[in-house]
């Protein structure tokens, strides 16, 4: 059986939750697939031609029928449509605390940045009983980041950060798909993903190993600094924020040209029209490429944009590190 | 009636001497039944193109490893067969063949409303299909048939603009047939067809045209600016040029999902006349079936969003759209349990196209309930994008369509050539379609749950046994579909003669000759009763009529 | 059942203008009638499309959006609405003539549509070369042409590779010349590619609008209308009532915004 499978292995939480929700379908399928064929047949045998059977008084409608077939499907399928609402709600919302790992993908390959700096290529190493979230975004066309055994799927899209997240619950390594067509060698954007346990994903995490960066440069892997030190992710942005000049307006203290960032991440603004924007991943990505797309009440429109000056890699490091002006401000 | 010999005169023959008269007698014909047949002709030849391309992908994936074809060949291959059977197959071949021979005849007119437009539509067909096929020789096209963006715009390197002009002018001649349609079933019904009288087929024409005509040039403008992106980069969909790649997949699903409708609604309309005619009674629910049309056509155009549920678009829209999918399964279902109840106290003939509507029952009631499984956001998420979509949509397009397709094909086969086709090799490639095309398409399911993903030209090898189960399916379905093609061509020439009415059904189209003369009817019909109007003892009759040895 | 035979319905109103599948006159032109009406539906799902792309990125881009549409030739534009609504006016009063059988004002007024019609593509073909002459240097479309008097700010707002919206209208402006170019060039672009686009459709629309017009003062000239049939005058009528009503939303839309 074990190259012959017939179903897929459940390996998070969300698995045993989509696939009971799955063979209720397939129950639900079963009684009409399954019982209105052998109606169809006895009715084609019972009255076929040849038969003598009573045809008097046909009848060609009938209301209380026609209301019957129609209400009971309605009830069903607004049965499921609830139960699968709320499973999907629970699968988009992903919780406060989370493992934060920032994914890019590009035509043909994933590539992947932990929060400690720690890179890999077309793999995915996560921890098990710890919910994470992946902030995806692709260089290039769509792609789409399939996790079968985790029943969990996201398209990847150039120009923005979608986001993902699970919790996988048993250790092992599982496939890991493009799903979106992405162009010549999109069957070959594929990869695993590896589940481990909480210390060995640390071990792991600590471990220096070469990989190659999306612009096609090779990075040692050796500044690996251990989790518990800091963020180097974070400071890796922060050490972009210096050197493009953002200081020169976001000052941290406040009473810049710019509106100061800390404790921005996760906050709701205000902007000019009067509007309110939860400062989220988005948010923050447009912020920094098209500034002029939300102004902050009581600033003016002076931020210059920055598409085309960093790259994606770079761009997730300045995140982290706004993001991480949150975690100290409060 | 003379069953011995055809009439004499009728649209397919006429008094060109010349082999150049003829051609042009037919190439530039305005008559709906040669219309139909310019159609038919060129319908089913890209049916066995896009057959071919289907071959080569199916052949490639029984073994894991890339080892017939280059991934680039794969790519095309799989885009060849998907462009040329959605858009030059599917939406055209129910309304184009079946819909121009038979709409005029069912409400009792002369010709359609714009017999010209008719012509030009063809034409417009026929460009747009040269199109595509200069784009597939001239090295081919790679951005599967959805053209995603900004793949499609930006990043291949085949021939976009060609392909797309192709589908673009195709769109046109597909807009001008849905107008005709329209202006026809308004204007043209015969003295005393009022709307309820109509046949159930002419209903479910009607509602696709309504379609046809608004969905179809959303789609026109959303390619013309893949195109305008292409040749002058500017990002429309791209956004390193910023543009926003999900308008193309909004504008494009506005289309594209009322399309799925335009390819089944028709077919619907044939097994509704199928099986009052193989039932010997009036259909049961008229009124239900012919609203759940219209409903169908409304709804369709509310739940494109449910192709978008990984896409990035809010929690909140996915539920919108999820929501709507469900209440469009419902006039699916009732025009299911409605065709099951007219079996009842019927009087039940087993002949060709009657198997083909019982298989269309079968494998559409597959096909609807598992897009009720995708339409569920939850699952969704799982097997969006796997060959659990391959699945539920081939049991639809090819368990839905072409099945109607055929089975129309085979009924009215002795109206539009005046003769009969072979009934016992009829009714054996019937069983062969049914049973290829389940073995081809079932396994599939199976495949999209594990979580193999669509359009992979390589794939890991725990999934090779159920891939070779269904392309030995596919072998299978490959020469029911052949067998036809033969035992047809055969009878043109050696077929009996069919006489005006050989099911004796209802219907207007069987009360003129067996082919109809050019201008359909001698005298224009007078409607008095409604659309299948069986007598009550008519089930009765017919089968205290039946010997042993009448046909089954 | 009953039945009329062909002959009967047919020889008694049986003009030259009844074509064979219709049974009666009325039948024909209520067929035609509807027809075009049903075209007419298709036709703005087409320009739909332009317009749902046009919300977006306005959504998306609204600064863009406004500093562009001052770069377009508003007087231009009026003058042209003003041109396209008499034209409407003109093909109401040739239906009307027609109805009446009066050949004289018919023909009158399908030349007077004609010499609106070719009168805002003239306006319109302006507008375009403008926005060419400055892409190639050049102050207006005829010093192009001669060679003469340069542009005194370089813009090119035809989308493509050359585009270059001018810095005095920008908003940001200033220091960060080179940053504004790259964030706001894309936005900009696509106002001007959506512009060219819409009004470019808008004018195929025109052109073949002309010579339905033609074909219908031919119709004329040759006496094929009568007030019992004008079938032709009034869909045309009705194609061109759309032209004008696609233009009324175009205008607001881009030069008013």
């Amino acid at each position: 059986m074990r190259d012959f499978p017939l179903f897929p292995e459940q390996a998070s939480t969300f698995a045993n939750q989509v696939d009971q929700l799955y063979f209720f379908l397939v129950a639900l399928s079963l009684i009409f697939a399954g019982v209105l064929p052998f109606v169809i047949l006895y009715l084609i045998v019972r009255y076929h031609r040849s038969q003598k059977v009573d045809r008097s008084n046909p009848v060609d409608s009938n209301l209380k029928l026609e209301l019957t077939w129609t209400l009971i499907p309605l009830a069903l399928v607004m049965l499921v449509f609830f139960w699968g609402a709320f499973l999907y709600v629970q699968m988009r919302t992903p919780p406060a605390r989370t493992l934060d790992v920032y994914v890019i993908g590009k035509q043909w390959m994933w590539h992947v940045q932990h929060p400690n700096g720690k890179r890999e290529n077309n793999e995915l190493h996560v921890p098990i009983g710890q919910p994470v979230k992946l902030i995806m975004t692709s260089q290039d066309v769509i792609h789409s980041f399939y996790i079968p055994a985790f029943r969990i799927k996201q398209d990847v899209l150039p120009g923005r950060y979608t986001i993902m997240w699970f919790e996988a619950t048993k250790p092992g390594e599982y496939h890991l798909f493009c799903a979106e067509y992405c162009g010549t060698e999109h069957s070959l954007m594929i990869g695993r993903v590896v589940a481990l346990p909480l210390a060995d994903y640390e071990r792991w995490l600590a471990t220096p190993g070469p990989v190659v960066l999306p612009d096609g440069t090779i990075d040692t892997g050796q500044a690996i600094v251990a989790p518990s030190i800091g963020d180097p992710m974070a400071a890796a942005g922060a050490r972009l924020f210096t050197n493009l000049g953002c200081l020169g307006c976001h000052a941290m203290a406040g009473g810049g040209v710019g509106p100061s960032l800390q404790g921005l991440y996760g906050a709701t603004e205000k902007l000019a029209d009067g509007s309110t924007v939860v400062a989220d991943e988005n948010y923050l990505r447009e912020s920094i490429l098209n500034p002029n797309a939300k102004i902050v009440a009581g600033y003016a429109a002076v931020m210059p944009s920055y598409q085309g000056q960093i790259s994606e890699d770079q761009l997730n490091q300045l995140i982290a590190y706004i993001k991480s002006l949150a975690d100290t401000g409060n | 009636m003379s069953t011995i010999s055809l009439p004499q005169s009728s649209y397919i023959r006429d008094n060109s001497r010349t082999f150049i008269d003829w051609l042009k007698s037919w190439l530039l014909t305005v008559d709906h039944k040669r219309i139909a047949i310019l159609y038919l002709l060129s319908i089913n030849f890209f049916f066995l193109l896009g057959g071919l391309a289907a071959t080569l992908v199916r052949v490639e994936l029984i073994t894991p490893q890339g080892d017939l074809m280059s991934s680039d060949v794969y790519n095309r291959a799989f885009t060849l067969h998907g462009v040329i059977m959605v858009f030059f197959f599917l939406i055209p071949s129910i309304p184009a063949v079946l819909g121009n021979f038979l709409v005029p005849l069912m409400i009792g007119a002369r010709d359609l409303a714009f017999p010209r437009l008719n012509l030009l539509s063809w034409y417009l067909y026929m460009i747009g299909g040269i199109f595509a096929l200069i784009a597939a020789v001239f090295g081919g096209v790679d951005t599967g048939w959805t053209f995603y963006t900004p793949f499609t715009s930006t990043y291949s390197n085949s021939n976009v603009v060609m392909s797309i002009t192709g589908v673009f002018i195709m769109g046109f001649s597909s807009i001008l047939t849905g107008l005709n349609f329209i202006a026809t079933i308004h204007k043209m019904r015969a003295p005393g067809l009022t709307w309820f009288r109509l046949p159930l087929f002419i209903w479910a024409n009607y509602a696709t045209s309504i379609i046809q005509i608004l969905a179809t040039p959303v789609l026109g403008i959303a390619l013309l600016l893949v195109i305008v992106e292409r040749v002058w980069g500017v990002g429309i969909y791209d956004p390193a040029l910023g543009g926003d790649p999900l308008l193309f997949q909004h504008l494009f699903w506005f289309y594209s999902h009322p399309a799925v409708y335009i390819m089944i609604l028709p077919a619907m309309g044939v097994i509704s006349e199928l099986i009052s005619t193989f039932s010997r009674k009036r259909i049961f629910g008229y009124e239900f079936i012919a609203f759940s049309s219209i409903a169908i056509a409304i709804l369709g155009f509310l739940v494109w969003g449910h192709h978008m549920f990984v896409s990035s678009q809010s929690v909140y829209a996915g539920l919108i759209f999820s929501f709507i999918t469900m209440l469009v399964a419902i006039p699916s279902a009732i025009k299911v349990f409605n065709w099951t109840a007219t079996l009842y106290k019927g009087s039940i003939s087993y002949r060709t196209p009657m198997l083909y509507a019982l298989g269309f029952i079968g494998l559409f009631v597959i096909g609807g309930l598992t897009g009720i499984f995708l339409g569920v956001t939850a699952v969704d998420l799982h097997v969006t994008d796997t060959y659990f979509v391959v699945a539920h949509f081939h049991y639809v397009m090819v368990g839905g369509t072409i099945m109607a397709y055929l089975g129309g094909i085979h009924f009215w086969w002795p109206k539009m050539t005046g003769r009969m086709y072979n009934e016992i090799w009829g009714s054996i490639a019937a069983l062969i379609i049914f049973v290829g095309f389940n073995m081809t398409f079932f396994p599939q399911f199976i495949l999209g749950y594990l979580g193999m993903p669509r359009r992979y030209h390589v794939y890991p090898p725990e999934f090779q046994i159920l891939h070779v189960m269904s392309t030995a399916g596919a072998s299978i379905l490959a020469i029911g579909f052949i067998v036809p093609l033969i035992y047809l061509a055969i009878s043109l020439r050696k077929g009996a003669i069919a006489g005006d009415n050989p099911w004796g059904a209802t219907g207007l189209e069987w009360k003129t000759s067996s082919p109809p003369p050019t201008f359909n009817f001698d005298k224009t019909p007078i409607v008095t009763e409604e659309a299948y109007a069986y007598p009550p003892e008519a089930a009765e009759r017919d089968a205290a009529s039946w010997r042993p040895g009448s046909p089954l | 059942m009953a039945t009329i035979t062909h002959e009967e319905a047919h020889v008694h109103a049986h003009g030259p203008e009844l074509q064979h599948q219709f049974e009666t006159p009325e039948q024909q032109k209520e067929a035609a009638t509807l027809g075009m009406w049903a075209f007419l539906v298709t036709e703005i799902m087409l320009f739909g499309g332009i317009f749902m792309a046009y919300i977006v990125y306005r959504w998306a881009f609204p600064e863009a959006w406004e500093e562009s549409a001052a770069l377009l030739n508003t007087p231009l534009a009026t003058v042209n609405t003003v041109v396209l609504l008499v034209s409407s006016l003109t093909v109401a009063l040739a239906v009307n003539a027609a109805e009446e059988g009066n050949k004289r004002r018919l023909l009158t007024m399908l030349a007077l549509t004609m010499l609106l019609g070719l009168t805002f593509l003239v306006i319109k073909g302006y507008e375009y070369s403008e926005k060419f002459a400055h892409c190639a240097g050049a102050k207006d479309p005829i010093s192009w042409i001669t060679g003469s008097d340069l542009h005194e700010s370089h813009e090119c707002l035809v989308p493509g590779r050359g585009f270059l919206f001018p810095e005095e209208h920008g908003a940001t402006g200033g220091s960060h010349g080179a940053a504004h170019t790259a964030s706001m060039q894309s936005g900009h672009q696509l106002f001007f590619l959506l512009y060219f686009c819409a009004t470019g459709l808008h004018a195929i629309h025109m052109i073949i609008g002309l010579g339905v017009m033609s074909a219908i003062t031919i119709m004329a000239l040759r006496d094929r209308f009568s007030p019992t049939y004008f079938t032709p005058v009034e869909i045309g009528g009705l194609y061109w009532h759309l032209i004008d009503i696609i233009w009324v939303f175009l205008f607001p839309l881009f030069y008013l915004v």
